[in-house]
């Protein structure tokens, strides 16, 4: 049913996936049979699907026979092998990283960053020692580095179990040198400005500002993102790795849908998203929560839940409704993601291809394997200026009657329909002294170089009171 | 449910005193509106209400002049309040229009029978002319006698595909331009989230639009596309109040007959029997029913965001959709070579009703496969029905 529309080769992946790993009856049949009879007492049930060889997860972790699907027919190596092959799979097919790149994952302390890190780590350990039994020495390794956004200003917790949980993580990332990552706590509030005092009053007014509860949370999303960003470009790294896996992004799609972002959703769900100074990359697209919480759990990742927030208001109600589905059928993630997949992505959704490595052939002959679907030639016109998701020339038309308000009316079109109801304030009037709490930073960051979808210049317009069109922000790329 | 002016108080704690229409700003406001939680009066939400899906129809350009129009009726609320909503602006903006009521008779004893003296009297109240098609005439079975046969897994199909094409063909014989039908925000904000759970990016990009099949003999439209189906609960209530000051010309029955439908919608809401077909506990469609309530509680323009983002997807249009032709055996729109009702009935009549339901990938593509190579070599050799293999 899902196959049936013929551009899904590369969603289908997971699907090849398991069929090829059911016995197909004949030689494998006989060939467990073999094993289970070498081995003694074990019954076939019992064996790993894939080598046949070893008892399955279910049998020897009880964790494991407690996660649905298929996580428990595997056994434990076969597991980690394929989760790392859907990663490696991710990150290979996409140009995710090649061996100029330093790369910044973002830790958050949950199972899915956790495995990210690990991955990243690995797959590091491994170029290293290419890199050290390689006699030219041609391909370098690629860096890696780890951040930590400290969001203690808004969801206070206590000084010693912050002070714990970032111990914690430092131990973690040291634990996995060498090569050697450099780890970054910042607190949020540094996007404004290294002086600390007068961001944090900024920024707990600016969110103080958003009635919302949801739009709250989505505000602060972005404001990680703009806080990973920075941290990406003040020291050097090229890739900002998130963690996101199947599971949060089959939420994500409903939570779009469900606040009117349809046309922007097929932005956020790729594998990679290189619409910031920095691009984005999600090699964890692929897997399942339920996998990684697994995998923590089988290696005895640590990972640190005391700062995990609780998601709210729509949110929450749809990552709950999410998580009901997976229980009632343990492929709904991957269904969703499926059809959101099949939307059409934008020109951004993958890595440049200019002005990265132009000296490695090599890797990028083997990148050049799978391609994505062919994307559209035409840049979007214009991007939300809170959200960054980009806008339908149609949806400036405000379902809010803003016909004519002079500067606000402008500021309100340069948010999409979802932004202005949720996070900017209904009242025009308030709206100036709301732009003046957004983080300023944002000019120095990503001034000249990419003149698309700049705070900086959208602030100067504004308080010129001269508002452009939506559509002349962007001079293209 | 339908006591939403009772439960919306979750905003604006304004002082006791009397509240005045935030329309009309001199009326006392009497409800606060599901849809946008504005405290208004009844004069405005009701004619808020009517100009709402007067914008729509005209805005979209669902008719033109002199058109045969018939109004899909089922006898609940949706289609009755569809009914009078349709010939009042019909009336009002002159849009010279015919209007009909086109009903299906499933045969199911103590469900339809029982709706379908609604619309009898609708009928009578209003001067619609009526036709009822039923799946007795059409196929030679009742949904009784199919249940019968196969049991109670499974025969929703049988009625879904039964209907569907039922409605086309009693349109047909009314020979009527277009067919609106009771669909509401729910329904459709519903069915885009059925859709992205199902995975079916086909019907995924077809399913917001308001009218489909123009390509067909007979499009369907909807002009409750942006109307909630709590403010369509509660319009009956609202217009009983209105009939002696502006509503002269609205015949008092009418008014009755809406109340009866919304009251007895209130009613049915709570004990489930009358309302929800009796061979359907429904529970699939439910389960997203209920989150949709959900949602709205938190924020009502959750169910017009659901269906902008419908809207806005960016589904690609050379995402390969099934081709449409017509089935070889009745002449209705098919994507096979038998469309669905003819595989089923077939099925039905040979006893073996298990034919078409359930998914058979592999026998489907190689019957897809057939029909392509006879479209493209032109030669209509189909195989005889003995030795059809589904």
């Amino acid at each position: 049913m899902s196959c049936n529309s013929g551009t899904c080769q590369s969603s289908c992946y997971k699907d090849e996936y398991s069929v090829t790993d059911q016995p197909p009856a004949t030689a494998n049949y006989e060939r467990s049979n073999d094993a289970s009879l070498r081995g003694g007492d074990s019954n076939g049930q019992n064996l790993c699907i894939k080598c046949k060889v070893n008892e399955t997860m279910a049998a020897t972790h009880s964790a494991a026979a407690a996660a649905g699907g298929d996580i428990g027919r595997f056994c434990a190596d076969c597991f980690r092998n394929n989760l790392f092959g859907k990663f490696r799979f991710a990150v290979t097919s996409n140009a995710m990283i090649t061996p100029s790149d330093k790369v910044l994952v973002a830790f958050s302390g949950g199972s899915s960053s956790r495995v990210a890190l690990q991955f990243v780590h690995e797959m590091q350990q491994k170029a290293q020692k290419n890199f050290d039994a390689s006699r030219d020495r041609s391909l370098p390794v690629f860096g890696v580095g780890v951040a930590y956004i400290n969001e203690s200003i808004i969801f206070p917790a206590a000084s010693n179990d912050l002070n714990q949980a970032v111990n914690d993580m430092e131990l973690i990332v040291s634990s996995l040198a060498p090569p050697e990552k450099q780890f970054f706590v910042v607190p949020t509030q540094n996007i404004y400005s290294p002086d600390c005092a007068v961001g944090k009053n900024q920024l707990t007014e600016l969110v103080a500002a958003v009635s919302d509860a949801t739009g709250k949370e989505d505000l602060l999303e972005h404001l990680r993102m703009l806080s990973l960003q920075k941290i990406a470009s003040e020291n050097g790294y090229t890739k900002i790795v998130l963690g996101t896996c199947t599971s949060r992004i089959a939420s994500h799609v409903l939570e779009a849908t469900v606040k009117g972002q349809g046309f922007s959703l097929a932005a956020d769900i790729q594998y990679v998203d290189a619409r910031w100074e920095t691009p984005v990359v999600l090699p964890l697209r692929d897997c399942l929560s339920e996998e990684l919480n697994t995998l923590c759990s089988l290696d005895s990742l640590k990972t640190i839940e005391v700062l995990q927030q609780p998601r709210s208001g729509i949110n929450g109600l749809i990552s709950s409704f999410v998580q009901l589905l997976q229980k009632d059928n343990p492929s709904r993630e991957s269904t969703i993601l499926r059809t959101a997949g099949k939307l059409t992505p934008f020109h951004f959704n993958r890595i440049p291809e200019d002005g990265h490595d132009n000296g490695h052939s090599a890797s990028q002959r083997r990148q050049r394997k799978y391609n994505l679907k062919p994307n559209e030639s035409l840049p979007p016109k214009s991007f939300c200026f809170i959200c960054n998701s980009p806008l339908k020339k149609s949806s400036n038309t405000s379902l809010d009657g803003f016909e004519n308000g002079g500067t606000s009316a402008g500021l309100y079109t340069a948010a999409c329909s979802s932004c202005q109801y949720q996070i900017l304030p209904k009242d025009p009037s308030s709206l100036e002294y709301f732009y003046s709490l957004l983080p300023k930073s944002m000019a120095d960051l990503e001034n000249d170089s990419r003149n698309n979808h700049n705070i900086s210049v959208l602030l100067d317009l504004a308080q010129k009171m001269q508002w452009p069109a939506a559509g002349s922000r962007i001079k293209g790329d | 449910m339908a006591t939403a002016a009772a439960d919306a108080d979750t905003t604006a704690a304004k002082p006791k005193s009397v509240r005045s229409c935030t329309i009309c700003k001199s009326r006392r406001a009497a409800l606060k509106r599901p849809k946008t939680l504005e405290q208004i009066c009844k004069e405005c939400f009701y004619s808020v209400f009517e100009d709402e899906i007067h914008r729509v129809i005209v805005d979209n350009h669902l008719f033109k002049r002199g058109e045969r129009v018939a109004i899909g009726a089922s006898g609940g609320k949706d289609s009755t309040v569809l009914a009078y909503v349709m010939s009042e602006l019909n009336r009002r903006h002159d849009y010279g229009l015919d209007l009909f009521l086109l009903s299906v008779d499933e045969g199911i004893t103590g469900y339809r029978d029982d709706s379908l003296e609604t619309v009898k009297r609708n009928e009578i109240q209003y001067g619609v002319p009526l036709k009822v098609v039923s799946y007795k005439e059409l196929y030679g079975w009742t949904m009784d006698e199919i249940v019968k046969l196969i049991g109670l897994k499974n025969n929703c199909t049988f009625c879904g595909v039964f209907r569907r094409q039922a409605l086309d063909r009693g349109a047909a014989l009314l020979k009527v331009d277009k067919v609106v039908t009771g669909h509401n925000a729910d329904d459709i904000a519903e069915t885009v989230l059925l859709n992205i759970l199902r995975g079916d990016i086909a019907r995924l990009s077809r399913c917001t639009s308001i009218t489909t099949g123009e390509d067909g003999p007979i499009p369907r439209c909807k002009p409750f596309k942006y109307t909630y189906e709590k403010e369509i609960v509660i319009y009956p209530c609202s217009m009983n109040t209105l009939t002696h000051s502006s509503r002269m010309h609205t015949s008092n029955d009418w008014i009755t007959s809406l109340l009866s439908v919304s009251f007895n919608f209130n009613i049915r809401c709570s004990s489930t029997s009358l309302y929800f077909c009796i061979y359907s506990p429904n529970a699939y469609r439910g389960f997203a029913r209920e989150f949709i309530k959900d949602l709205e509680r938190i924020r009502p323009r959750a169910i017009l965001d659901i269906i902008k983002s419908g809207e806005d997807f960016r589904i690609s249009t050379s995402t390969k959709m099934p081709e449409q032709g017509n089935c070889e055996r009745c002449g209705y729109i098919s994507s096979q070579k038998w469309c669905k009702a003819c595989v089923l009935l077939e099925g039905l009549n040979r006893g073996l009703p298990k034919l078409g339901i359930g998914r058979s990938r592999g026998l489907d593509n190689d019957r897809n496969k057939d029909t392509k190579q006879t479209n493209g070599e032109k030669n209509i050799q189909s195989k005889q029905c003995g030795t059809l293999d589904f």
